[in-house]
C-alpha cells in the first residue's frame, strides 16, 4: 500500500512553519486554516492545500479549452468549465472577420484552445487565438477533469503525458481549465481515456508515474497494430 | 395536525427518566453520512438522522440568473429547502409554501456565513435539500448535509456549518427532539455553528425557555455538536480515502 498524503478539511489549522502560504491557505488571526478539501502539499518553499476538486476561475495567462456557445456581432462567448464565461473579440481570431458574419469562422458547439489575455475584478475574462499553438479544435473528443488534477495529469515537465501520447500516437491537448481534447484512433483514445480517468483517481497517491507506465504497456499489448 | 404545546396526556418521558424511544435526556439519535451521492451535482450528501432522510444536491458557483440579482462583490447562496409530498404523515401539498420558505432563508444565510462568497463575484451557489422522509429537526440535518455537500463541491470555506436542536419536553430540557417531543413539547431550538470558533450562525427559538433552561440546553448541545462535527469530517475523508484504497493492488 502507497504513502498518502495528509487530507484536510475546511477550518482545520495548516502547520506552516518556515514555508509559505500558497493556494487554499488562509490567515485568520494569527492562524492559518485550509479553506478546502483536500490534500496539503508542501514543496521547498511553498505549503499548498490542493483541493480535491473544485471549480476553475479564469486566470490571465492560462491556455484553456473552450466551447463556443453563443455568437455576437462582434465576439463569440464561450464556455471554460468555469463559473463564469469569457469572450473572444474577432480582432483576436486569427482570420480576417468582418463584423457580423462571426459564424462563418467559428459555429456554437465548436472548441477552442485559446489563451486568456486579461481577467477583470469581477470575473469577466477575455481569450486570444492569436499565439503559438492556439487554434480551433477540429474533431477529436473532448473529456472533463476536475482542473486541480491537470498538474498531476502533465506531470514533472510533461513526462506523465507524453508518456500517454508516445505509447498511444494520440494528440492530446490539456486545458488549465480541465477540459482535455484527444485525437487518434478509436481504441487509442479510449485507452488514453481510461488512464487520464485513472490518473485523475489515483492523483493523491504516490508513485503514480511508474504505475501509469505498466498499465499503459498492459493495455496497449491488447490492440492489434500497435505492437511493433 | 398537532402544534407546539398542544395540550396532551402522551407521557414524553416515562417514570425511569427516559425518552420515548428510550433515550436519555442528552443522547442523539443514531447518524450516518455520505458523500457524493449524485453524480450530476457538483457535491452532494446523504443524511439519515434518526426518521429523517435527506438529501443534498450543490451546484456552482455559477453565473447567477436573472442578472439583476448578481453582485458584483460576492456570490449568493440559494439555499432550497423542500419536503417531499411523501415525507410526512399526511400527504404534503408540495411546492414553496410559508414553511419552507423560511427555512430556505435561514439555511441560506448559514451557509452564506461559511463559504468564502467573495470569491465569486456575480455568481450564485445553489444549495437544494430535498427532505425524504421527515421526523423532527428537518431544517438542521438538512444545513449539516448541506454544509459536507459544499465541502464536497470544492467551494472554499472557512469552516464546517454543524447544527443540533434542543429543546423542552415535559418541564425536562432535552437534547435533538423526536417528532413527539417536538409536536407536543413546550421549546424546541434548533442551534447551528461553525465549530472551529464557536460562531453561531443559526438559532431560533419556538416556544419558551428560562435562562437556566437555555444555559442547560446550550451544554448539551455543545456536546452533541463536536460528536456531528466528527461524523462530517469522517465521511468527507472517507469519501477520499476510498477512492485511494485500491492503491496498492
Amino acid at each position: 500500500m502507497k504513502r498518502m498524503k495528509e487530507i484536510v478539511l475546511p477550518g482545520d489549522e495548516v502547520r506552516v512553519d518556515k514555508l509559505k502560504p500558497r493556494q487554499g491557505v488562509r490567515k485568520v488571526g494569527g492562524t492559518y486554516i485550509s479553506t478546502y478539501l483536500g490534500v496539503l502539499q508542501k514543496s521547498d518553499e511553498y505549503i499548498d492545500v490542493i483541493p480535491f476538486t473544485s471549480p476553475y476561475i479564469p486566470r490571465k495567462g492560462d491556455r484553456v479549452i473552450g466551447k463556443v456557445i453563443d455568437v455576437g456581432p462582434s465576439m463569440w462567448i464561450l464556455d471554460i468549465n468555469s463559473p463564469y464565461t469569457t469572450l473572444l473579440h474577432m480582432n483576436d481570431s486569427p482570420w480576417r472577420v468582418n463584423s457580423g458574419d462571426l459564424k462563418k469562422f467559428l459555429y456554437p458547439g465548436e472548441w477552442v484552445y485559446a489563451k486568456i489575455m486579461s481577467v477583470n475584478g469581477i470575473k469577466e475574462s477575455w481569450i486570444t487565438l492569436k499565439d503559438v499553438g492556439l487554434r480551433k479544435l477540429d474533431g477529436g473528443a473532448i473529456i472533463t477533469m476536475p482542473y486541480t488534477k491537470v498538474p498531476r495529469i502533465i506531470g514533472k515537465k510533461g513526462n506523465m503525458i507524453n508518456m500517454i501520447k508516445d505509447t498511444l500516437h494520440t494528440r492530446i491537448i490539456v486545458g488549465q481549465n480541465g477540459l482535455i481534447w484527444l485525437d487518434g484512433s478509436p481504441e487509442n483514445v479510449e485507452i488514453a481515456i481510461d488512464t487520464l480517468e485513472l490518473i485523475q483517481k489515483l492523483a493523491h497517491g504516490e508513485g503514480l508515474t511508474d504505475y501509469i507506465k505498466e498499465y499503459l504497456e498492459k493495455r496497449r499489448g491488447d490492440i492489434v497494430g500497435n505492437s511493433k | 395536525m398537532t402544534l407546539l404545546g398542544t395540550a396532551s396526556d402522551i407521557k414524553l418521558i416515562n417514570d425511569d427518566g427516559l425518552r420515548l424511544d428510550g433515550r436519555g435526556f442528552d443522547e442523539l439519535r443514531p447518524i450516518k453520512i455520505e458523500v457524493n451521492v449524485l453524480n450530476r451535482a457538483d457535491g452532494s450528501a446523504y443524511i439519515e438522522w434518526g426518521g429523517n432522510k435527506i438529501l443534498v444536491g450543490v451546484y456552482g458557483p455559477r453565473e447567477a440568473y436573472p442578472k439583476h440579482s448578481q453582485n458584483i462583490n460576492k456570490a449568493f447562496v440559494r439555499a432550497r429547502y423542500s419536503m417531499a409530498a411523501f415525507s410526512v404523515d399526511e400527504r404534503k401539498r408540495p411546492g414553496p409554501d410559508r414553511r419552507s420558505i423560511e427555512i430556505s432563508k435561514v439555511v441560506s444565510e448559514a451557509l452564506e456565513s461559511a463559504i468564502i462568497v467573495e470569491q465569486f463575484p456575480r455568481a450564485e451557489i445553489d444549495v437544494f435539500i430535498e427532505v425524504l422522509q421527515a421526523d423532527a429537526g428537518t431544517r438542521i440535518a438538512g444545513l449539516t448535509a448541506s454544509s459536507v455537500a459544499v465541502a464536497a463541491a470544492g467551494i472554499p470555506m472557512r469552516d464546517l456549518v454543524v447544527g443540533c436542536t434542543a429543546g423542552k419536553a415535559d418541564g425536562q430540557v432535552l437534547l435533538d427532539l423526536s417528532k413527539e417531543e417536538d409536536n407536543f413539547g413546550q421549546a424546541d431550538i434548533p442551534f447551528a455553528i461553525l465549530p472551529k470558533t464557536g460562531e453561531v450562525v443559526l438559532m431560533q427559538m419556538d416556544g419558551d425557555l428560562t435562562v437556566e433552561e437555555m444555559s442547560k440546553a446550550h451544554s448539551m448541545l455543545d456536546k452533541a455538536l463536536k460528536h456531528i462535527y466528527n461524523l462530517q469530517r469522517e465521511a468527507l475523508s472517507k469519501s477520499f480515502t476510498d477512492v485511494v484504497a485500491q492503491w496498492g493492488e
